[in-house]
């Protein structure tokens, strides 16, 4: 292999062109990005950032800059097409020849059908986008927050933890209830409305209204909601579409195989990576969270590198968010179907950790502010303990 | 191989921990502890993946 071009110049991607080198691959590497700044780092982009805590030089993922890595860095450049058998990718006038390829374009959010063009509206990927949601509270404007899952939920705290009014409108019964269930999203909610969120929720948005810039929400039961900015904070679909017609099979994501592969020579990896994950019994995953991005990046480059010896990538996926003064952390899978047990802590105190069962064995955990914990039972899961073995534990390390 | 944790950074993520339980530990303090400061040189493939792993890119070495 002589050439490899990786596309999308976020995490998941540099840990793909840092693998490379790491690996002792010396052809050259080309290295495109969307975005004009070099690889920084995003969850700040709802936190510390966005409250004004961190400056910008400090979101750089590779703050020793990418000399080192000999690589052809070419930013504010999007891949627009990929011809699988002819091993080009077309970024803009150029068709860019390859031997190997990392897809790793990432996700956009998703937008609401009726969103209008108008000021004040914003979705949160870029530094821009934060950028402009931080100008928003820093002038003291209303905020309304459509969406109650991570990113909404973490802008409401960061613009709460600044005094600002904050209204969240939630379509489920409960704060990501589907994903946790009933009891924590419970907890969700009360750690919110504790902190002086309007929390809306089973509530949808029927259109976002004013002239130049937006001045209200119209939900569907009629009521109103007065505000100077919006988050719309729904979600996410992965960057796909530069790829229609090129021959990789495209569903929710670039379908891969369990080592990463979407055809011979191209991986990917990140939020835009669909692959059956084998600690899960094959269960096909998409994962728009920091971690498996990081690590998913660096096994994409290693099987690219391995090619027909390349190893699944079998992992228990870990996600954080950062909320007020709770750290929540999650870890494996779960629904909230799954039966669920409070092992540690207690839901009151806002500190505890739950774990969720699956066919008799620990599937999930989800802890508030109990990070050792978390990660116990994170091995407890990549070990495929029974469920009754994690009983026995936590009735050992309350 | 000497390890350096910027503990302004650190937001006890207890990652490091998933990766080298030998080397970092979060205790019920919530607070990260180095339990070998420069671990055996067999062990740099596991900090190395530690540092790329940490949320807040909080961990280094030196050497």
């Amino acid at each position: 292999m002589e050439h490899i071009v990786v596309v999308g110049a976020s995490l998941a991607g540099l840990r793909a062109v840092e693998a490379f080198r790491r690996e002792g691959f010396a052809g050259r590497l080309t290295f495109v990005g969307a975005e004009p700044d070099e690889p920084y780092d995003r969850p700040p982009l709802s936190k510390a950032y966005l409250a004004g805590d961190a400056d910008r030089s400090s979101l750089a993922l590779r703050a020793q800059g990418y000399d080192e890595l000999d690589v052809d860095l070419r930013l504010g450049q999007s891949a627009h097409s990929l011809d699988v058998s002819g091993r080009t990718v077309g970024v803009g006038d150029e068709s860019v020849a390859f031997d190997g390829l990392v897809i790793a374009t990432g996700a956009a959010p998703r937008r609401l059908p009726t969103q209008p063009d108008v000021a004040g509206v914003h979705t949160l990927r870029t530094i821009a986008d934060s950028d402009a949601i931080g100008a928003w509270i820093e002038g003291d404007a209303r905020l309304c927050v459509i969406g109650a899952g991570f990113i909404g939920a973490e802008v409401a705290a960061t613009a709460r933890s600044r005094n600002r009014a904050v209204t969240v409108l939630e379509a489920l019964p409960q704060p990501m209830v589907r994903g946790v269930g009933p009891v924590i999203g419970e907890v969700l909610a009360r750690l919110h409305r504790a902190r002086g969120v309007d929390l809306r929720l089973g509530v949808g948005v029927d259109a976002i209204a004013g002239d130049s810039t937006v001045e209200r929400v119209h939900l569907v039961d009629g009521s109103v909601v007065e505000c100077d900015a919006v988050l719309v904070a729904i979600g996410a679909v992965p960057t796909t579409d530069w790829l229609e017609g090129s021959g990789l099979t495209v569903d929710n994501g670039v379908v891969c195989d369990a080592s990463l592969h979407a055809a011979p020579g191209i991986v990917a990896a990140g939020d835009v990576c669909r692959w059956p994950n084998e600690q899960f019994d094959g269960e096909v995953m998409r994962i728009e969270h920091w971690t498996n991005a990081a690590e998913q990046g660096t096994h994409a480059a290693r099987s690219l590198l391995a090619g027909d010896d390349a190893a699944p990538f079998a992992t228990v996926p870990f996600v954080w968010s950062d909320q007020y003064d709770v750290k929540i952390q999650s870890a494996g899978r779960f629904s909230g179907e799954d039966r669920m047990e409070i092992v540690s802590g207690s839901v009151e105190e806002d500190r505890f950790v739950a774990i969720f069962e699956r066919g008799g064995r620990i599937s999930g955990v989800l802890g508030f502010s109990q990070p050792r914990r978390v990660i116990q039972y994170r091995r407890m899961i990549a070990d495929h303990e029974s469920f009754d073995a994690a009983l026995a534990f936590a009735a050992e390390n309350p | 191989m000497k390890i350096v944790v910027d503990f302004d950074k650190c937001k006890s993520n207890a990652v490091c921990m998933a990766v080298a339980p030998d080397i970092f530990e979060v205790r019920d303090d919530n607070f990260l502890y180095v339990l070998q400061e420069e671990p055996p040189e067999d062990r740099r493939p596991a900090v190395e993946e530690a540092i790329r792993t940490c949320p807040t890119g909080a961990i280094s070495v030196e050497g």
